[in-house]
């Protein structure tokens, strides 16, 4: 589904990800974890090229789409990404922000966006808010009305960028919840998190990033009870 | 009735100024009030339509400015640094006195104001929604193109209807300062509010009642614009 390989990445002099090679599979839910500031986001970003690689491929199906000419917006309505702010427009009512892709993207009629729209709302619980402007909304709420949203382009994978971390406690399970009904449904899924017993329990694979590098690459079995690398003992050390 | 009364109290103004020694007479130009508040109409239509037609093209202006396409960024920087680093009255002067010369259309004041004036309040507009479209937040932009919306599309839907908001009191503010250099069409002889009290003054060889009184006309128009400007500012914060 989706590959790098030797996938790297600076800020001017700063190495953020160093020969980043892994695979995600159709159907596979990788989590990935590491210290603040491990390149976490940005190896998130680089799988939608919302960050331009340095150097490196990506491949999306086969494609690589690094190489110039690719259709990147095609290729973006295929995979669904959902921000740790949100990033609802406030502008729109929340059934406005589910059905703008489908409308503006996919040229479905507004009966049909809206039919769709309703559906996914109700899915993550929140029909009876399609009217209301986000500002007017919790923040678990906003961030279920952000993976309908993403939800509604009818992507073949989801992008998670630390989806819980604004999030008030008691607002976390919420939103883990609406994702857990994901994964039971088969969505390949690619989820930058600090909760750990949620990537335990719903991760295929645990990618641990530390200083821009793939410190780790297995099932989360083995990451959480018996870890390669000395760093990843020193993070589990320090979260669990 | 409102015009017996106004004669009235300039009648008593009158007295007053004999009384002091000064040698004023507003009741002289009591007949004129209507030829020159026939101003109002023009000075309005001068100013809404420079302004209308300054935002649309401020707002291209600054999408320029905003390119990648350096060209198009060039140019419009330049065209700010022109309008702004002349005097406006200079830029009416060439437009209205060498149209002419160099087409040979004999350009009505009236238009030759409005062109003036729309291309100079395009200027600082342009740099005004420039700065909006930059306080947008950078995440509104990505979950657009995560989304798969092209360029144009989310400059329409969802930034530029952000930074307008945004901005709209720094818009109101160009208006008003608009409206008072409006007055300079008088210099090529538009039939405008400044120009009609100068041709009662020229008319009655008087000339502080009539300014006075033209001065009095402005005074009420800014002060409205200001009033309406707070109330919807007001209005639209309290929806956020
Ligand atoms: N646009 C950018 N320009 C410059 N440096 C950046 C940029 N984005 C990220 N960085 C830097 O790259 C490094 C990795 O950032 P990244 O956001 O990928 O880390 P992270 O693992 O997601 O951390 P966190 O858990 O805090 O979100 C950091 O040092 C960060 O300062
Ligand atoms: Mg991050």
């Amino acid at each position: 589904m989706i590959r790098t390989e030797f996938l790297c990445k600076s800020f001017g002099r700063l190495d953020v990800l160093k020969d980043i090679s892994t695979e995600i599979k159709k159907g596979e839910v990788v989590a990935i974890i590491g210290p603040s500031g491990g390149g976490k986001s940005t190896f998130l970003r680089c799988l939608n090229l919302l960050e331009v690689p340095t150097r490196g491929r990506v491949y999306v199906d086969n494609v690589d789409i690094t190489t110039p000419g690719v259709d990147i917006k095609k290729i973006r309505q295929n995979m669904g990404m959902v921000f740790q702010h949100f990033n609802l427009f406030p502008h729109k009512t929340v059934l406005e922000n589910v059905t703008y892709g489908p409308c503006k993207v996919k040229h479905l009629s507004k009966a049909d966006a809206e039919k769709l729209g309703l559906d996914l709302l109700s899915k993550v619980g929140l029909e009876q808010k399609a009217g209301v402007y986000p500002s007017r909304l919790s923040g678990g709420q906003k961030q279920r009305v952000a993976i309908a949203r993403a939800l509604a382009m009818q992507p073949e994978v989801m992008l998670f960028d630390e989806p819980t971390s604004a999030l008030d406690p008691e607002m976390v399970k919420e939103v883990l919840d609406v994702m857990k009904e994901l994964v039971r449904s088969g969505m390949t899924m690619a989820i930058v998190t600090h909760e750990m017993g949620f990537a335990r329990e719903v991760a295929n694979r645990i990618l641990f990033l530390d200083s821009g590098r793939l410190a780790e690459d297995a099932p989360p079995d083995i990451f959480f009870t018996n870890p390669r690398s000395e760093r990843a003992c020193q993070f589990l050390e320090k979260v669990l | 009735m409102v015009l017996d009364f106004v004669e009235l109290s300039l009648r008593d103004y009158a007295l007053l100024g004999q009384a002091t020694g000064l040698n004023l007479d507003f009741s002289k130009i009591v007949p004129n009030i209507p030829f020159m508040l026939q101003g109002v109409g023009v000075t309005l239509a001068f100013t809404i339509v420079s302004a209308l037609i300054g935002f649309a093209w401020g707002t291209i202006l600054s999408v320029f400015k905003i390119s990648t396409f350096k060209p198009l960024k060039w140019f419009a920087d330049f065209y700010t640094s022109i309008f702004r680093g002349t005097p406006l009255i200079l830029q009416l002067a060439i437009i209205y006195f060498s149209t002419p010369q160099l087409i040979g259309y004999a350009i009505p004041p009236f238009q030759a104001g409005v062109i003036t004036f729309s291309l100079n309040s395009a200027a600082y507009s342009s740099e005004t929604i420039r700065g909006g479209i930059l306080a947008v937040d950078k995440g509104q932009r990505e979950a657009a193109m995560t989304l798969g919306v092209a360029y144009p599309l989310m400059m329409w839907d969802i930034i530029l209807p952000q930074a307008f908001k945004n901005i709209l009191p720094a818009l109101v503010n160009e208006s008003i300062a608009l409206l008072k250099d409006s007055s300079l069409v008088s210099t090529v002889g538009a039939l405008d509010l400044m120009r009609r009290g100068q041709i009662v003054a020229a008319e009655k060889f008087i000339y502080f009642e009539p300014l006075i009184f033209v001065g009095l006309v402005y005074y009420v128009m800014v002060m409205t614009l200001t009033w309406v400007a707070q109330r919807f500012e007001r209005r639209m914060r309290a929806s956020d």
